[in-house]
């Protein structure tokens, strides 16, 4: 899947549900179902700052592509970096260095999370850019 | 006056979020304005805008009146001696902070003590703490127990020589338990020491009477009992008050002003320097009002709801509740608790997409969080126009919103 097709996915998914309620219990199922994150990965360094729980992101380069892998203490933030990551995972540095993320305006999350969620998003999203930027050209 | 008649003063309780009726539960950071409220302080903004205590004109003249008014409704409303001793600031950290920068610069020094209660809010601990590094004082805090009651038998030990004051609040907005202030007053002046009182959280519940208590200084904000955003008031003995420099400068809270030196104009006046929230200050006398007519059968709602929710939090084992008592006559409405195994913020996230707006994090009160081992929590607080109906929609959405995180 291209990262446009895989980010209209991702609006197309938000799509079916015409309540906010439907829209959180599919991003809390999403938080459920991410893959375990080893504890010892849990590290201040991987930390991202910004966000009222804690929430930790890692990134392995393999093959010329950036691979995700997260975690957080609060099911909702855990659904939200999920998703985040099933978009921008196994993608080039450059493809997503390059990338506006405006589909999570799209599906309107930044608007609906709490003030202080939603810098936990921006901080998220900077975070993901800035690990791609710094992988550009290596 | 039946609760239903109440809520209809109110506008906001009658809106919808998420295309569900409203259920607003977060009473403890701010109250909802009622109709009245927003009544004096449009028409004071439209009709009656002139500048306090300086013009002749009509309108200097309508706009001073409604903000003595103001002045005279709070004294009365806490039972203060004078008007004087009322001084309007822009809310309870400005009345705390007043204090600090005013008493503090004066009355406290290098090697004296300020003794804190462990459950006090953020404004009742950051103001001490920029005076104890200016002056090389230090702050003592008071503990509070496991169920979060002050442990007020260790209250004579820390007293001490250098103890200058004590601030403690009425009622902590985390745990909602009324503290034992007549008490500690009477420990701390026996020791000829002043107790500040933060009421922010008991003004809109109790019938506060600052000659009682004898507290010597009692500070709360206007917003969290139905009056306009930006006003606040700090209640202090006109005794104390005369002998505390002036806080900022301009105005008009000079006598006369030449280059050589400047002289200062009485109390109130001294410490409101600028122009006064004009527009807002008034919003006290429809917010008292409204206060004082909530009785009988209101008071009789609010009551129930709180039996109701302490018990249905207290008897569910997914739930760790604060501020417990086995008086119940001793605690608000006010209920923070965690949930094991799930995020407060989550919790709030979910209950919000329900319509139910509640309070999560540290409450702005980190060292009570710490206290208790724990990051964050989940508030919901009441006022007298919630319905025992909406505290059972709470408590059912709660366990539905638990079940969908768990």
């Amino acid at each position: 899947m291209t990262l446009e097709e895989a980010k209209q996915a991702v609006v197309d998914d938000f799509a079916m549900f015409d309540e906010w309620l439907d829209k959180y219990e599919y991003i809390i199922s999403l938080g459920k179902n991410l893959e375990p994150f080893p504890e010892e990965k849990k590290t201040e360094d991987r930390l991202i700052p910004g966000c009222q729980s804690r929430v930790w992101l890692d990134c392995e380069a393999k093959d010329g592509r950036l691979w995700f892998t997260a975690d957080s203490d609060a099911i909702i933030t855990k659904g939200i970096i999920s998703l985040l990551i099933s978009v921008y995972s196994g993608r080039s540095a450059e493809e997503t260095a390059g990338d506006d993320f405006a589909f999570v305006n799209e599906i309107g999350l930044s608007e609906n999370l709490s003030p202080t969620r939603a810098n936990g998003l921006s901080s998220m999203i900077a975070t993901i850019k800035k690990t791609a930027l710094d992988n550009v050209g290596r | 006056m039946t609760v239903q008649e109440l809520r209809k003063q109110f506008p906001a309780l009658s809106r919808e979020v998420y295309c569900r009726p409203l259920i607003y539960l977060d009473n403890a950071a701010t109250t909802q304005r009622p109709q009245s409220v927003i009544d004096v302080q449009s028409d004071s903004a439209l009709l009656h805008n002139g500048n306090t205590h300086r013009a002749v004109h009509a309108l200097a003249g309508e706009a001073t009146r409604a903000y003595e008014g103001a002045r005279e409704a709070v004294r009365a409303f806490i039972g203060a001696e004078s008007a004087d001793e009322i001084v309007f600031t822009s809310g309870t950290t400005a009345s705390i902070n007043l204090v600090a920068s005013s008493f503090g610069d004066k009355f406290i020094g290098s090697g004296d003590e300020i003794i804190i209660a462990e459950s006090e809010h953020h404004s009742d601990i950051i103001p001490w703490q920029l005076l104890c590094q200016r002056k090389g004082a230090k702050i003592v805090v008071l503990p509070v127990d496991e169920s979060g009651h002050l442990e007020i038998d260790k209250l004579p030990s820390l007293l001490t020589k250098h103890t200058k004051l004590v601030c403690v609040a009425h009622v902590s907005n985390v745990l909602g338990l009324v503290n034992p202030i007549k008490e500690i007053v009477s420990l701390a002046h026996s020791h000829g020491v002043p107790v500040l009182v933060d009421g922010a959280q008991a003004v809109a519940h109790l019938a506060v009477d600052v000659k009682d208590l004898d507290c010597d200084f009692y500070v709360f904000s206007g917003h969290k009992m139905y009056a306009a955003t930006g006003t606040g008031v700090l209640y202090a003995k006109k005794e104390i008050l005369e002998q505390m420099p002036p806080f900022m400068g301009g105005g008009e809270m000079i006598e006369t002003v030449s280059w050589e030196g400047s002289t200062y104009a009485p109390i109130p006046f001294k410490f409101e320097a600028g122009t006064p929230n004009i527009n807002s200050v008034p919003t006290f006398v429809p917010a008292i009002d409204l206060v004082k007519s909530i009785n009988g059968e209101c008071a009789a709602e609010l009551s129930k709801i709180r039996n109701f929710v302490y018990e249905a939090l207290a008897s569910d084992e997914r739930i760790v509740p604060r501020g417990t008592t086995r008086n119940i006559d001793e605690k608000l409405p006010l209920f923070s608790f965690s949930v094991k195994g799930v995020h407060h913020e989550d919790l709030a996230l979910v209950l919000d997409k329900m319509g139910i707006a509640l309070r999560s994090g540290h409450m702005c009160a980190q060292p009570l969080m710490t206290r208790y081992g724990v990051t964050g929590m989940l508030r919901a607080s009441f006022a007298p126009y919630n319905t025992l109906e909406e505290a059972k929609q709470f408590i059912e959405a709660l366990d539905k919103a638990i079940e969908l995180l768990i």
